[in-house]
């Protein structure tokens, strides 16, 4: 992907984003409600007009792909939402909805679908005899399972899950999790994982992109980004994760906090400045692009630019 | 010896033929900051509606829920609104739909006054916008005269708060009041709450399924698990010795962190 731009109307949504996600990797945007994670998400599966840029997929630009071409492609990039009650027909048998995709793509006929689609149920944890039954009849837990394998199914190489847990129990977050890690153990798969929850981020992603006010503002490796925050930013997300421990966290809402603001950012200044607690002149008046400031590590913050 | 600010015993509630709360028992002490935490579905919420008799129709309660001595479960409906958003308020997971989407949110907390506290329309004014600063909203007297879309998120969960705080309640029951706001406001409004209820002496009921978000707040967790309470153990010594394997369970998958 490169310098991608998504505008809404007036509002850019992402502005100049460069992403890459090597095969196999585990890469995980996080970020606040409206930082665009998840536009930059569907923006990578050619499922968001992109305004300027261009989205590229094992060295083809989608968006100049032919649309029976760009069909057979969209067979390697599935994508998962956070809530599969709205993304599954609930018109549909499961044993229908997981078979869709190979039929549409050719990989089987409704007759043969049905082997693959037991196979499947079997391999997320359900029984081939839940064919049968409507998404309603479901727990949370297994409407999440069935659409780990309606993403899974027709064999993609990359899937971009978007907060996949967030609608889930804690007990049954990390049952969702394992799944995931070992279908992609077994399937070489590549993931982007849209989240906004840090410890699962730090467990799960080989990279982190940490956007805000539709840019990447820094990206590392999640033990390196998470112990030492090079962005203001990072640092308060980080700051934010609660601590399932009594003394820390009573300590922690005792200590002295800056005051939060509500005030808009203008237009070229970092969105954060208007919290930081190392905001400058110039960092309202504009934002930095990102930076290497060590291996494998980028930010885009003026703390890491060279002194005026 | 004076009767606690809330006792609950033998609660049971139906929903129609569901079971939701069986047969449960605790008080909460004057002061005392107490955590509900289960999963959907396990039946804190219903505790707490049934508090509040705020329940839908179908249901059947039995059991004796005593505020400061006084049985809710007997109370004329107007005794009831008189302790609702009076000496028991409540704050929700959606201030959106909390709110009056048509009224200045200053009216919105003025009427809380009036009825509660009896202050005339003026010296309530001047009181709703009080407790907007209080709450941490910057310019008080001119977002009083706002309307609830004009807020962010984080920003309408503290008016919310405001309004709760403005029949100066008791106790303060909150439902899951963070889930819907990004990690950075959710932890300036768990500091918040904690920071009020130490200011005023007041009895808080947080009920969550995030253990890990109310560890600092709270002196007692309540662990519900299918309708019944599986664990009552002091904040300290249930997060560093958990008895009940589901509370383990629960711990386990919040304790993850973020370091190395």
């Amino acid at each position: 992907m490169k310098d991608i731009f998504v505008r809404y109307g007036q509002r850019a949504a992402l502005a100049g984003i460069d992403f890459a996600v090597g095969a196999g990797e585990t890469v995980a945007v996080i970020g606040e409600s409206g930082c665009g994670k998840s536009t930059l998400g569907r923006a990578l599966l050619g499922l968001q007009p992109v305004a300027a840029g261009r989205v590229m997929f094992k060295g083809e630009d989608l968006a100049t792909l032919p649309a029976a071409t760009l069909r057979h492609r969209r067979r390697l990039m599935q994508m998962m939402f956070q809530d599969p009650q709205a993304s599954l027909n609930p018109r549909m048998r499961i044993g229908e909805t997981l078979a869709e995709p190979l039929v549409v793509h050719h990989l089987a006929t409704w007759r043969t679908a049905r082997t693959m689609v037991a196979e499947m149920l079997n391999r997320v944890g359900l029984s081939p005899a839940h064919a049968g039954r409507y998404p309603h009849e479901f727990s949370g837990g297994q409407r999440q399972r069935i659409a780990i394998a309606r993403a899974m199914i027709a064999g993609p190489e990359l899937v971009v899950a978007d907060e996949p847990l967030s609608a889930l129990d804690v007990t049954l977050q990390g049952q969702i999790l394992d799944l995931l890690a070992s279908l992609q153990q077994e399937r070489a798969l590549t993931y982007v994982f849209i989240s906004h929850d840090l410890p699962v981020v730090r467990h799960l992603a080989g990279r982190v992109s940490v956007m805000l006010g539709g840019r990447i503002v820094e990206q590392g490796a999640p033990a390196e980004l998470f112990a030492k925050p090079a962005h203001p930013y990072t640092a308060a997300l980080c700051d934010a994760v609660p601590i399932a421990d009594p003394r820390i966290a009573r300590a922690k809402l005792l200590e002295k906090q800056p005051e939060s603001h509500e005030g808009q950012p203008a237009p070229d200044a970092c969105p954060f400045s208007v919290r930081c607690p190392h905001a400058r002149p110039i960092c309202i008046e504009a934002m930095p692009g990102l930076r290497s400031i060590a291996a494998g590590r980028q930010a885009a913050c003026w703390l890491h630019e060279e002194p005026a | 010896m004076t009767a606690p600010l809330l006792d609950v015993s033998g609660l049971t509630i139906r929903f129609g033929a569901t079971l939701a709360v069986d047969d449960i028992s605790f008080t909460l002490g004057e002061g005392e900051a107490i955590g509900i935490v289960g999963e959907s579905g396990s039946g804190k919420s219903a505790t707490i509606l049934a508090a509040l008799r705020l329940h839908p129709a179908s249901t059947t309660i039995t059991g004796m829920l005593a505020f400061r001595g006084q049985d809710i479960t007997q109370l004329s409906p107007d005794a009831l609104r008189d302790l609702r958003g009076g000496q028991i308020a409540m704050i929700f997971q959606d201030p959106l739909t909390a709110f009056n989407p048509l009224m200045r949110i200053g009216k919105q907390i003025a009427e809380v006054l009036t009825r509660h506290r009896g202050l005339s329309r003026q010296a309530a004014d001047a009181e709703a916008i009080r407790l907007l600063a209080q709450v941490g909203i910057t310019e008080p007297a001119r977002r009083a005269r706002q309307y609830p879309h004009e807020f962010s998120g984080g920003m309408r969960q503290r008016v919310m708060i405001a309004q709760a705080l403005a029949g100066d309640p008791a106790l303060l029951i909150a439902d899951e009041p963070t889930t819907a706001l990004d990690p950075t406001v959710q932890a300036e409004i768990v500091r918040l709450i904690a920071s009020l209820r130490r200011a005023r002496g007041m009895g808080l009921i947080w009920v969550t399924h995030d253990l890990a978000l109310m560890a600092g707040i709270v002196d007692r967790v309540l662990v519900m698990k299918s309708g019944r309470i599986v664990e009552d153990a002091a904040v300290d010594d249930l997060y560093r010795a958990p008895r009940h394997p589901y509370t383990r369970t629960l711990l386990a998958a919040v304790s993850r962190g973020i370091g190395p």
